[in-house]
């Protein structure tokens, strides 16, 4: 099932939830001819449609607010921090086209900065799918719980078969010793390749999709620095403010010690160009990633 | 409205700007805008807004939301006065023992939503009339909005909306005072022609003396002026109204006095009142 058709059939099943767009019609194909009034297109307005989901909320709706992540993010940053944050309201952001999705469209349209700027607000929670069907699995549960949240929309489609999902449960796919790949977001298929090609090689992985990133799954981070040898962690956003400077709170909290090393965009916009080629571009496909993993591995500070 | 109604709507006006001024000690507040929009909170509360303390909660309730979020005192003295909550709470202005700080808290009863980052609540009320449309419920959103407030382009973009969604059940109350912090608002980005601007935007518009309640209740009582589109009442108001001393300056815009100056403002404001007003009760609509 795609993202509009289980979203449709939630808003079906509860009419609490409006779903509300920023001319971005992509992730709600066929929703205004099922949903009537219960749909809202701003126009390209995202103050106010997070604004607006505000006030919706206050009245008791749960609303969908959909924006290219940049703009949702960034433009209205403010209005999502002081009307939905402040307030603690309901309301449900869907980021489309986040991190390296936004593909050929360029620096505008790069959000690289969206996980650690709504992570930053009190109480706002993150979800950064796998996949599509991750995504999917995803929406009901957050759609049912009170707190705002942002969504990290994601296309791909599914590589492998998730588990159910859980606020705050990471999934772990594959089980190993060497190095443990910690995941959020888009880059999990290539992640993914990276884990069966190390394989081959007789490096053995543990693959983990960390799904909610806030509130995020801590006792899986712990272990997976206490019984590996390398932490990676992989996510298409920049170095600061995302999975990895989570999971170096966590470790600096615990007061644990474990090599940790990001794939992930570093302080540079990426060049922009069709996804294969990002991917290719920045050194983040599969191939890429296990020979990273293995550099990583031969350094001297890994033991 | 009768001569009674109306020496009780200025009684009322009288006691919440001595409120005002009581909060501009121990630590200050926005006392200028405060009393511009004094009239206008007090006149919305008594004679428009279907709110009471009974009814503070019900779905079908009329909203005010104040955007300007600075002239707040003027807010929590008319909703104490109404019996919101009680009257000896203003004492607690900034204090830590309560909630009542520089901007709207909608942890006091009667504000429906907290403010204090200018453009920011027209959208917040074009929500919540979207809203009560769909639920089917006969609420009126009234936004306050400041004249400085105007230079957000947020105001715009969600009245762009507000209008092609026909949103008749949302009205705009533009504080129109002609100053902003630190100066006049025609010195810096002039605004005028005003209700020209808003008319462009497909808002039925209406311009009042926002100190005139008796003009106030002749372009109220027709309010909202269209089905299928925002209303708009631009209310010419005076910044330190009541005042003859805080009147239009554009350096009294956020003020701490000191108790002595407080008693010396309280006697001017209660000078300038005429002597024969009546303590009338003031009923909640």
């Amino acid at each position: 099932m795609d993202y509009a058709t289980a979203l449709g059939e939630l808003a079906a099943a509860n009419d609490r939830v409006v779903v509300l767009t920023a001319e971005n019609r992509v992730p709600v194909r066929g929703l205004p001819e099922r949903l009537g009034a219960r749909f809202v297109d701003v126009g390209i307005a995202e103050q106010t449609l997070v604004g607006m989901s505000a006030g919706l909320a206050l009245r008791g709706r749960i609303p969908v607010a959909h924006a290219l992540a940049a703009f949702l993010t960034m433009r209205a940053f403010e209005f999502i921090r002081t009307d939905v944050g402040v307030a603690g309201l309901a309301v449900k952001l869907v980021g489309s086209v986040p991190g390296i999705l936004s593909t050929a469209n360029g620096p505008t349209h790069q959000a690289l900065e969206d996980v650690a700027l709504m992570r930053g607000i009190p109480g706002l929670k993150v979800f950064c799918p796998a996949d599509a069907g991750d995504l999917v699995l995803g929406l009901g549960p957050i759609l049912a719980d009170p707190a705002p949240w942002y969504i990290r929309y994601v296309d791909r489609p599914a590589t492998v078969h998730h588990s159910m999902f859980d606020v705050g449960r990471a999934e772990t796919l594959r089980r190993g010793t060497d190095v443990g790949l910690l995941v959020a977001g888009a880059l999990f298929p290539e992640a993914h390749d990276a884990a069966v090609r190390l394989a081959t090689q007789g490096v053995s992985a543990r693959l983990v999709n960390l799904r909610t990133i806030k509130p995020i799954d801590e006792e899986c981070i712990v272990t997976t620095a206490e019984t590996t040898r390398l932490v990676v962690t992989v996510e298409d956003h920049f170095r600061t403010g995302g999975l990895y400077s989570i999971v170096a709170e966590i470790l600096a909290r615990r007061r644990l010690r474990a090599p940790v090393a990001p794939i992930c965009l570093e302080d540079r916009w990426f060049r922009p160009a069709p996804l294969d080629q990002v991917l290719e571009n920045e050194h983040l496909g599969g191939s890429h990633i296990a020979s990273r993993v293995i550099a990583a591995l031969e350094r001297k500070d890994v033991h | 409205m009768t001569p009674a109604e109306l020496d009780g709507l200025r009684d009322l006006a009288l006691r919440v700007r001595e409120h005002v001024l009581r909060m501009t000690s121990g630590g200050g507040c926005f006392v200028g805008a405060s009393l511009s929009c004094a009239d206008l909170i007090v006149f919305l509360y008594t004679r428009f807004l279907r709110i009471s303390p009974e009814r503070r909660t019900h779905p079908g309730r009329d909203y005010l939301l104040l955007s300007k979020g600075h002239d707040v005192p003027a807010l929590y003295a008319t909703c104490a006065e109404l019996g919101f909550f009680d009257l000896e709470r203003l004492g607690n202005h900034l204090g830590a023992q309560d909630d009542f700080y520089w901007h709207p808290n909608r942890r006091i009863p009667g504000v429906e939503f907290h403010s204090g980052s200018l453009g920011h609540l027209l959208a917040v009320g074009a929500g919540l009339a979207y809203e009560a449309r769909l639920s089917g419920d006969p609420s009126r959103v009234v936004v306050v909005l400041g004249d400085g407030e105007l230079d957000e382009g947020s105001v715009w973009e969600a009245l762009l909306v507000a209008r092609a969604r026909q949103l008749g059940n949302l009205v705009l109350v533009v504080d129109r005072n002609g100053v902003q912090a630190n100066l006049r608002t025609e010195e810096l980005t002039p605004l005028e022609p005003l209700a020209g601007k808003f008319m462009a935007f497909g808002c039925a518009v209406r311009d009042v003396d926002g100190h005139d309640f008796t003009a106030l209740d002749a372009v109220f009582r027709d309010a909202p002026f269209a089905d299928d589109a925002p209303s708009v009442v631009i209310a010419r108001t005076v910044r330190g109204k009541g005042l003859p001393s805080l009147e239009d300056r554009v350096d009294r815009w956020f003020c701490a006095f000191t108790p002595a100056e407080v008693e010396e403002l309280v006697r001017e404001l209660h000078g300038r009142a005429s002597a024969d007003l009546l303590s009338a009760p003031v009923a909640v609509r």
